[in-house]
């Protein structure tokens, strides 16, 4: 009895000492892609919010995922959305928010060509699947004419690591290839019909360099940050793009009419001639419901301020700025924390 | 030890009552009984505490797949199928290579330092090597990756297919990274623990036996080879298991230059993948709760496989320790 009284005394002391200087601190942890310009938001949210700081552990989507459910954290971050089974284990409803986009860019190595490769939806997949096994198969070198291609061997290359960037390229290959859907799927991690794994953007960049005849994927900041050359991939509209931040917004635009209410939604090989085929979202998960209100409130003002403030920054660190019609939706949806 | 004890035992006569305990404590003895008791409980408090939680942890893969986990050889975190063979084998494998590269290397370099070079040079030199010893692993990765993967690519790789093609281990495409080339920066980063180790060992080799050798007209070769090195078999033995727990439990440096591809082939020059890089990869973004659980299962298949390979070396050892008895 004693002891409990001695708590409760503690944390009185706490909470009022906490309440005396009208700090909310928040905890978050979550995915790793995103990381550069969720601490840049942080950040600055926290000089013009002196009484918010929100404390962000890079841990990986998986991690944030475990965290949130555990209730160890007072919000997630995810690369890829939270499955229906996830969400129905979870003790409280959680909500998604979209913050940013990447994207993901073919990067390879063949010897002989120096330009820029058009890659096919067929091809990529193939390539992946191991089906297409040599650079001048038809199905890339009818993508590519006037360039010549080698009798070579194609050596694949992908991560290694759990990725985000795994997520929205096997999401896209899903969506490419029938095949690809029904034997190896999308997620963070999968079991690869083919390839190397390459630890991180910078290992898949290091096997691709060194390795004559190889392909491989990586993060468009990563290739754009370090003048990585990288190929263009034919969208849904049957065009071939190269991947920029304005492409990658078009592509979040294009589906824009169809984003559901819960933003849980893919978009590569989205619709518009404009649109880059192999871009995401990455999400912010926050829990529906949140009993403390100086924390409810810091966390609504703060996806308000990033929706609308915060955005202004992403270019500056190579993230793609979300489309208007997604932002209106999501201002909407900040009601919806109670 | 023993003898300690006795000795103790005559100069304070037994007591008997709290007193002695008194005594005894005011003597430090029973203090550092208990202190030291205490931390070997520790120790083995810890490593329970450690299979407990792998175990405990791993519940919901071991009912699922049983005994099947160390066979199967699909490791799929979208379908929800999880097997530990190709990750047993690359692990075995690789820390196969590196001894069988490490073992002559570092026996020989030990040798040379301890018997044949001059005291200061030796000195020196062992210096060098414990430095090489506390190099982080992922400078080792980072020397793979520059230097031994370019040159198995277009140097090592080729030179085995002309010469030893014929095996089976050396066939295939020759990527660069595989088992082999984990194996050779495996070796290189165990080798300065054979060496230190057993160059300390062949050092407290009695001066005695040596000139003993000599006398009897041995060679100076024979008396190292013959005397030197089979007095100082058990501490050699030593080394080769730790090196070889260093080895099992590599984890950036292997991921590295491996391939990370969990596939079971002949061909050393294939990508691999081995345990310990796999938990590494994969854990931060593993969410199904199978994928996680499979994942620490793993992990108790490393402890388990540390635990039969340094079992094996007890065993190893007394059964030389036997054989040098009857010679």
């Amino acid at each position: 009895m004693k002891r409990t009284l001695f708590v409760a005394f503690l944390l009185a002391t706490l909470a009022v000492t906490a309440g005396a200087q009208g700090t909310v601190l928040l905890n978050a942890a979550g995915a790793t892609f995103p990381y550069p310009i969720y601490s840049k938001w942080f950040d600055v949210y926290h000089t013009a919010h002196p009484d918010v700081q929100i404390n962000y552990q890079s841990i990986g989507s998986g991690g944030g995922i475990r965290q949130l459910l555990a209730g160890t954290v007072d919000f997630g971050a995810s690369d890829g959305p939270m499955s229906d089974d996830q969400l129905a284990q979870a003790k409280f409803k959680i909500l998604h928010f979209p913050t940013v986009l990447g994207a993901v860019v073919p990067t390879y190595n063949v010897p002989g060509v120096s330009g820029e490769l058009n890659f096919t939806q067929k091809a990529i997949a193939g390539i992946y699947l191991g089906t297409i096994t040599k650079w001048n198969d038809p199905e890339i070198a009818n993508a590519n004419k006037g360039v010549s291609l080698p009798n070579a061997d194609i050596v694949v290359v992908h991560r290694s690591d759990g990725s985000g960037t795994t997520y929205i390229f096997t999401d896209f290959l899903a969506k490419a290839s029938d095949d690809w859907k029904n034997k190896v799927g999308k997620g963070t991690s999968v079991n690869w019909p083919v390839g190397l794994g390459g630890k991180g953007n910078e290992g898949v960049t290091g096997l691709v360099k060194q390795t004559p005849g190889s392909i491989g994927y990586i993060e468009l900041i990563y290739a754009v940050q370090n003048n990585i050359p990288y190929g263009k991939v034919q969208n849904a509209a049957g065009k071939f793009v190269k991947a920029d931040l304005v492409g990658v917004t078009a592509a979040a635009a294009g589906s824009g009419k169809e984003i559901p209410d819960d933003f849980r939604v893919s978009i590569t090989n989205a619709p518009g001639a404009a649109s880059y085929p192999v871009s995401s979202f990455t999400w912010l998960l926050i829990p529906a419901q949140i009993q403390d209100a100086k924390k409810r409130d810091a966390i609504k003002g703060f996806i308000k301020w990033m929706l609308n403030d915060g955005q202004s920054y992403n270019e500056g660190l190579s993230y793609a700025k979300l489309p208007k019609n997604v932002v209106a939706k999501e201002v909407k949806a900040i009601s919806l924390i109670q | 030890m023993s003898t300690t004890a006795t000795t103790i035992e005559r100069a304070v006569p037994p007591q008997a009552g709290p007193r002695a305990f008194v005594q005894r404590l005011r003597d430090g003895d029973q203090v550092a009984h208990i202190i030291t008791l205490v931390f070997a409980a520790g120790i083995l408090l810890i490593t329970s505490l450690l299979v407990y939680e792998l175990w405990v942890n791993s519940h919901l893969s071991r009912s699922k797949f049983g005994w099947l986990f160390f066979w199967t050889r699909t490791w799929d975190p979208i379908f929800d199928n999880f097997g530990a063979a190709p990750f047993i084998y690359g692990t075995l494998i690789t820390s196969v290579v590196s001894l069988v590269i490490a073992v002559p290397l570092g026996l020989a370099a030990a040798v040379f330092l301890a018997e044949l070079a001059p005291r200061s040079l030796s000195d020196s030199i062992a210096f060098l090597i414990d430095l090489l010893a506390a190099v982080p692993s992922v400078i080792y990765g980072l020397l793979g990756i520059f230097i031994v993967v370019p040159l198995m690519r277009t140097v090592i790789g080729p030179a085995l297919k002309d010469t030893l093609g014929f095996l089976p281990f050396f066939r295939g495409p020759n990527y660069g990274v595989g088992f082999l080339t984990a194996g050779i920066v495996l070796a290189i980063m165990i080798v300065p623990f054979i060496i230190s180790v057993s160059r300390e060992v062949l050092l407290t080799v009695p001066r005695e036996q040596r000139e003993a050798a000599l006398s009897l007209g041995a060679t100076r070769w024979e008396a190292t080879w013959k005397v030197v090195v089979p007095w100082a078999r058990t501490g050699i033995m030593g080394s080769i298991f730790l090196a070889l727990a260093r080895a099992l439990g590599e984890t950036m440096a292997v991921t590295m230059v491996i391939g990370n591809d969990p596939k079971i082939s002949a061909s050393l020059f294939a990508p691999g993948y081995t345990i310990a890089a796999v938990i590494a990869n994969e854990f931060t973004e593993a969410t199904g709760d199978l994928y996680l659980s499979a994942l620490i299962e793993l992990g108790l298949v490393l402890f388990l496989m540390t635990f039969i390979l340094n079992g094996l070396a007890r065993v190893l050892i007394v059964a030389t320790e036997r054989g040098g008895g009857h010679s």
